[in-house]
C-alpha cells in the first residue's frame, strides 16, 4: 500500500494508467474464470448424455470414458424402442402436459379474474385460505391423491395427471397479482357501460393484457408436469401409459441396464425443452421468474 | 319500460353473482383436490389401513405417530434429509449470489448468454438429469473418476488426495459419507442458476441513489455490502430460501433415481419423502405413511419459520 503510493507521486500518468490497467485485468479475469468454470460444468452433462446416447454399452464402461460422438445410437434407439413404447410414452407426456397447460391457465385465469376485479362477501377469507395452502408442501396429499383417484378409477388415465393440479393455489394468486398490476379497472367499467357481459369482459378484455402473465404460468405448468414423477410413478402402472420419467425408470430397474438406450430416452425428454429455450430464453427466464421475484 | 327494467334487474342479479361463477369452478376443484386431502391425510394418519378398498379402516390413536417416531429407519431418513437438504441449498445459495454479483458488473460482456446457459439445468427433466449424474458419477469408469485418477497422477494432486485420504476412483454412490455429497450436487447443478437469476434480479431493484449516497459519505466496499446490498436482498433472499428449504425437505426424484429406492448402501441416501413413499406404496402402511406425510410437514413448518426469523428484515428495510 505504502509503496504503490509512493509510486503514484513518483511516476508519470502514463506510468499509472498502465499498472492501473493490469490491475483491473486481473480483476476482470479473477471474475470471469468462476463464470466461465460454472458454464462448463452447466453444459458438460448436457453433452456426456449426448455422447453416451451414441455409444454401447461397452465403450461406456471403458476407460478412458467416451468423449466424442460414437456410431451406436441406431442401435441404442432400437434397444430403446424394443423394451419400451417409447414415442406413446413421450405423447402421453406431451399429452399430460399439455392438458395440465390449458386446464390450469383457464381456471386459474378466471379465478384470478374473479378475485382481482370484484369485492364481493367473503372474498377476504376465500382469498386467505387458498393463500394459505401455498406453503402446505405436496408431500402431504401423495396418500390422499392415491387414494381418490383409484376410487375415481383413474389408476392409469392422464386426466389423474391434470386435473387435480388443475386448481392451483399459486396459479391463481399468479393470476389475481398480474390483473390487478396490469387491467386498469376504469376499463372494465368502461366496457361494462357499453354493454359487455361479464363473461365478455374476461374473455374480450382481460385475456388479451395478461397474455404475458398467462405465458409464465404456462411454461411453470408445463414444466411442472414434463418433470412430475413421484404422482405419475404412483398413478401410472401399465407400460402403455407411462410418461418419459416412468418410461426412463422402468428401464432403470431391468437385469442388464443399458445406459446407452436410456440416454437416447434422456436426449428425447431433454433437448426439445433445451432448444425451445435457447431460442427464447429471456421470454422464459423473466417468465419463471416472474411470480418469484414479485410475491 | 318494463321488459328494460326486468332486463335490467337480471343484469343486476348476474353482476352481483358474477364474482361467485367464476371462482366457483376454481374452488370446486380446488375443495376436491386440493383442501379434501389435506383433511383426509390427516384423519387417515390416525388410522390403521392396508390401503385397501373393502378392507375396514380401524381407528388406533397416536400409535401410527408413536411407530414412526421410534422407527431408526425414520431417524436416518430424517438425518439424511436434513444433512442434504443444508449441503445441497448452503453452496446454492452462495453461489448464486456470487455469480448474481459479477453478472450484476458493468463490465461483464455476454450477459444473456451467461444467464441463459446458467439457467438451462432447471428446464430440464429431473430423472433424465439424475441417470445422466449417475453415470457422470459411475464407478470405475464415470467421467468423475476419470478426472480424479489423471489428477491423482499429478504430484500436486496426489499430495491433496494423500492428505485428505482418498484413493481414486471412489465409489462415489456406494460409500455411505460420499453418497450425499454426490446427490446434493445435482440439486446444486440444477438450482444455481434458478437462484442466480432472482438474486440478480433482486440486485437490479436496489436503487443506484443509495450506492452513490454511500459513496458521497465514503464508505468502504465491504461497508456497501454489508450496509446496502444484503439487507435490500433480503426479501429476495428469504423467498429463495424458504423454496429450497421446502423442496430439500421433500426431494425425491434424485435419490430415488441415483441410488436406488431402498436409499443404496446402508440406506445413506435414504430420505423421508423415500420412507414415505415405501411405507405407503410398497408396504401398504397408508395410515402410517400419512402420519409420515404430516410429520414432514410439521419439519417444514418448522424449518420455514426458523429460516424466516433468521432472515426478517429487523428494521423494516423491505
Amino acid at each position: 500500500m505504502k509503496k504503490s503510493e509512493n509510486q503514484i507521486m513518483l511516476s508519470p500518468d502514463v506510468e499509472l494508467n498502465k499498472q492501473v490497467d493490469f490491475k483491473k485485468v486481473g480483476v476482470k479475469i479473477c471474475l470471469y474464470l468462476p463464470l466461465v468454470i460454472w458454464t462448463v460444468v452447466t453444459i458438460y452433462p448436457f453433452w456426456y448424455m449426448m455422447v453416451l446416447a451414441t455409444r454401447s454399452l461397452s465403450e461406456i464402461f471403458a476407460f478412458p470414458p467416451p468423449m466424442w460422438f460414437g456410431r451406436a445410437l441406431a442401435e441404442n434407439y432400437q434397444i430403446l424402442l424394443e423394451r419400451l413404447p417409447f414415442w406413446r410414452n413421450v405423447w402421453n407426456s406431451v399429452y399430460i402436459a399439455v392438458m395440465a397447460t390449458i386446464t390450469t391457465l383457464f381456471f386459474c385465469s378466471l379465478g384470478g379474474y374473479g378475485f382481482a376485479v370484484y369485492e364481493f362477501r367473503g372474498k377476504k377469507i376465500l382469498f386467505n385460505i387458498m393463500l394459505a395452502t401455498i406453503m402446505i408442501p405436496a408431500l402431504l396429499g401423495i396418500i390422499p391423491f392415491f387414494i381418490m383417484m383409484r376410487y375415481f378409477g383413474w389408476i392409469n388415465t392422464p386426466r389423474a395427471l391434470y386435473i387435480p393440479g388443475a386448481a392451483s393455489a399459486y396459479g391463481i394468486y399468479l393470476m389475481r397479482q398480474y390483473i390487478t398490476s396490469s387491467v386498469p379497472l376504469a376499463l372494465v367499467d368502461a366496457a361494462r357501460i357499453d354493454g359487455c357481459t361479464e363473461f365478455g369482459i374476461y374473455r374480450r378484455i382481460v385475456l388479451p393484457i395478461i397474455k404475458p402473465g398467462l405465458g409464465a404460468l404456462g411454461i411453470i405448468t408445463f414444466l411442472g408436469s414434463w418433470d412430475n414423477f413421484m404422482g405419475a410413478l404412483v398413478i401410472l402402472r401399465d407400460r402403455m401409459t407411462y410418461t418419459i420419467p416412468v418410461a426412463l425408470r422402468s428401464f432403470q430397474g431391468q437385469a442388464q441396464t443399458d445406459y446407452g438406450a436410456i440416454m437416447v430416452g434422456a436426449c428425447i425428454a431433454v433437448l426439445p425443452l433445451v432448444v425451445v429455450f435457447l431460442f427464447m430464453s429471456k421470454q422464459l427466464i423473466a417468465g419463471l421468474t416472474y411470480g418469484a421475484v414479485k410475491g | 319500460m318494463t321488459r328494460l327494467t326486468l332486463r335490467n334487474r337480471v343484469e343486476r342479479c348476474l353482476r352481483r353473482k358474477a364474482p361467485y361463477i367464476f371462482i366457483s369452478p376454481f374452488f370446486a376443484f380446488f375443495l376436491v383436490f386440493g383442501a379434501f386431502p389435506i383433511f383426509f391425510a390427516l384423519y387417515l394418519s390416525f388410522h390403521s389401513w392396508n390401503g385397501i378398498a373393502t378392507s375396514p379402516m380401524e381407528y388406533i390413536g397416536w400409535e401410527n405417530y408413536w411407530y414412526t417416531l421410534t422407527d431408526p429407519m425414520f431417524w436416518q431418513a430424517l438425518k439424511n434429509t436434513i444433512v442434504l437438504a443444508i449441503e445441497s441449498s448452503v453452496p446454492q445459495h452462495v453461489l448464486g449470489l456470487f455469480f448474481a454479483f459479477i453478472l450484476n458488473l458493468g463490465f461483464v460482456r455476454m450477459k444473456n448468454f451467461f444467464k441463459a446457459t446458467l439457467f438451462l439445468p432447471y428446464i430440464t427433466s429431473t430423472v433424465a438429469v439424475s441417470m445422466v449424474f449417475a453415470i457422470l458419477f459411475g464407478y470405475p469408469f464415470g467421467f468423475l473418476n476419470y478426472l480424479f485418477v489423471s489428477l491423482d497422477k499429478l504430484p500436486f494432486f496426489q499430495t491433496i488426495f494423500n492428505w485428505l485420504k482418498i484413493d481414486p476412483p471412489l465409489k462415489w454412490l456406494a460409500t455411505p459419507s460420499l453418497m450425499l455429497p454426490s446427490i446434493s450436487s445435482l440439486i446444486i447443478w440444477r438450482w444455481t442458476g434458478w437462484n442466480t437469476i432472482l438474486y440478480l434480479a433482486g440486485l437490479q431493484a436496489i436503487p443506484h441513489e443509495l450506492y452513490e449516497a454511500a459513496r458521497v459519505d465514503g464508505a468502504k466496499w465491504y461497508q456497501v455490502f454489508f450496509k446496502i446490498t444484503l439487507p435490500s436482498l433480503r426479501p429476495v433472499m428469504q423467498f429463495a430460501i424458504t423454496m429450497s428449504v421446502i423442496g430439500g425437505l421433500q426431494i425425491f426424484n434424485e435419490p430415488f433415481i441415483m441410488v436406488g429406492k431402498n436409499g443404496g448402501t446402508s440406506r445413506a441416501g435414504y430420505t423421508l419423502a423415500m420412507y414415505l413413499y415405501q411405507t405407503g406404496f410398497e408396504w401398504g402402511y397408508f395410515g402410517g405413511a400419512a402420519a409420515i406425510s404430516y410429520l414432514v410437514f410439521v419439519l417444514i413448518l418448522i424449518f420455514t419459520i426458523i429460516s424466516r426469523r433468521v432472515l426478517r428484515s429487523d428494521e423494516g428495510v423491505s
